[in-house]
């Protein structure tokens, strides 16, 4: 699914980090570790497709349409409501029976009452559980997820225990976090990279 | 068809955010109102068409300015940029649809300018309504551009006006020589077919370019 040899980045003067090697094969699980600028999000950013490596080379057997990135924003609309943004990104991505699928995620993420309201009015936690239903909107082959359990509570938190769990083995996951332990289980590789 | 249905959802996201916010269109019809009942106040008691049709199109292009500065402003704050470039549609979509947008919000804040000005001023001519089409075609298409472009400098409100203003002055020129009318110009098809060269010639750039604006 995802093979790095080597990969790179700096900018300018600044190396984030060099000579990273990665094997993710279809169905596998590997958790990103890191301090924090020790390059997780580069990293992650540059296998989802939305930055560049200064050197090495990547190879993602998925196209565009196949990734699912979760980063540290959100990537909604605050003055749109939850349906309204997955909607745009439902239709974006030409995800099939849309209107059902937005329905099922925004049903099983605890969203679904809130539905009509504006994002601007959610708390943060709310946000990150409809950042997931975006992610997932499009049932994407590869997820790259940067830090996905960052301002969950502990229900929101299980609601993605219990997503990552029923996706794992049918979904290959580049996952970082700063609590491994959370993954562990579900883990069939890790990726440490230093500061 | 699955890329207009692309540019519709994006377009159709910006008129509902700005629907929602009301950041730019009202700024838009204050500035244009505000700069014909200044100038109505300033000019001499009867300025000359070839006058006025300049005050026209500079108070457009201002106005449009407003606008433009306006375009990627949600995508900043809120970041949501990446979402749309890692969606599978083409980039250009995302072009074409905030030049639809920007379009949209112009021609409303010219439906007021427009009379303002044949109540101050002179007559609006049908050559000069059609060289306002047209010109916004191009305004929106470059300027839409250049606001891409800008909106990730920290410079972006010093850098939009000083790349656009540039390339817009072969929009006034024509614009101006289309609306001014005899007996300055005798005809206005040569600047209006001059207007359409350059918003096919730059719609065409901007729309093959947008990858790259928006690739890191």
């Amino acid at each position: 699914m995802l093979i790095v040899r080597g990969l790179g980045k700096r900018y300018g003067d600044k190396r984030v980090f060099r000579g990273i090697d990665l094997e993710l094969p279809r169905g596998g699980f590997v958790v990103v570790t890191g301090p924090n600028g020790s390059g997780k999000t580069t990293l992650l950013r540059i296998c989802a497709g939305l930055a560049t490596p200064s050197e090495g080379s990547l190879e993602r057997g998925v196209g565009r349409a196949q990734v699912g990135y979760l980063g540290h924003e959100p990537l909604v609309y605050r003055e749109l409501t939850a349906l309204e943004n997955l909607d745009l990104y439902g239709r974006l991505y030409r995800v099939p029976e849309r209107r059902e699928r937005i329905g099922m995620l925004l049903e099983r993420f605890d969203l679904w009452e809130v539905r009509h309201e504006r994002v601007a009015s959610y708390s943060r936690g709310m946000t990150q559980r409809l950042a997931l239903c975006r992610v997932l909107l499009h049932d994407p082959e590869l997820l790259v997820l940067d830090e996905p359990y960052s301002a969950l509570d502990e229900a929101g938190a299980g609601l993605l225990d219990e997503q990552l769990a029923e996706l794992r083995g049918e979904r290959s996951f580049l996952l970082a976090t700063h609590e491994p332990a959370r993954v562990e289980r579900l883990a069939s590789g890790r990726l440490a990279l230093a500061a | 068809m699955s890329y207009l249905r692309d540019v519709g959802a994006l377009a159709r996201k910006d008129l509902l955010l700005e629907l929602r916010a009301r950041d730019t269109l009202p700024a838009m019809l204050l500035f244009v109102a505000a700069i014909f009942v200044v100038f109505h106040f300033t000019l001499p008691a009867k300025p000359s068409r070839l006058e006025t049709s300049g005050l026209l199109w500079v108070a457009i292009l201002f106005t449009a300015l407003l606008g433009l500065g306006r375009a990627f402003v949600p995508e900043r704050e809120q970041r949501t940029m990446d979402g749309l470039v890692l969606a599978p549609c083409d980039r250009s979509a995302i072009w074409l649809a905030k030049s639809l947008a920007t379009l949209a919000f112009l021609a409303a804040a010219e439906v007021v300018a427009l009379p303002l000005y044949a109540l101050f001023f002179h007559r609006v001519s049908g050559a000069t309504v059609l060289a306002v089409v047209l010109a916004d075609l191009g305004i929106c298409a470059v300027g839409t551009f250049l606001g891409a472009m800008a909106v990730v400098t920290r410079a972006r409100d010093l850098l939009l006006p000083l790349l656009f203003l540039p390339l817009a002055i072969p929009i006034v020129v024509g614009a101006v020589g289309a609306s001014v009318g005899p007996p300055v110009v005798a005809s206005p098809g040569k600047y209006l077919a001059f207007l359409g060269l350059y918003d096919l010639l730059f719609g065409v750039i901007c729309w093959a370019s947008f990858e790259y604006v928006v690739s890191e």
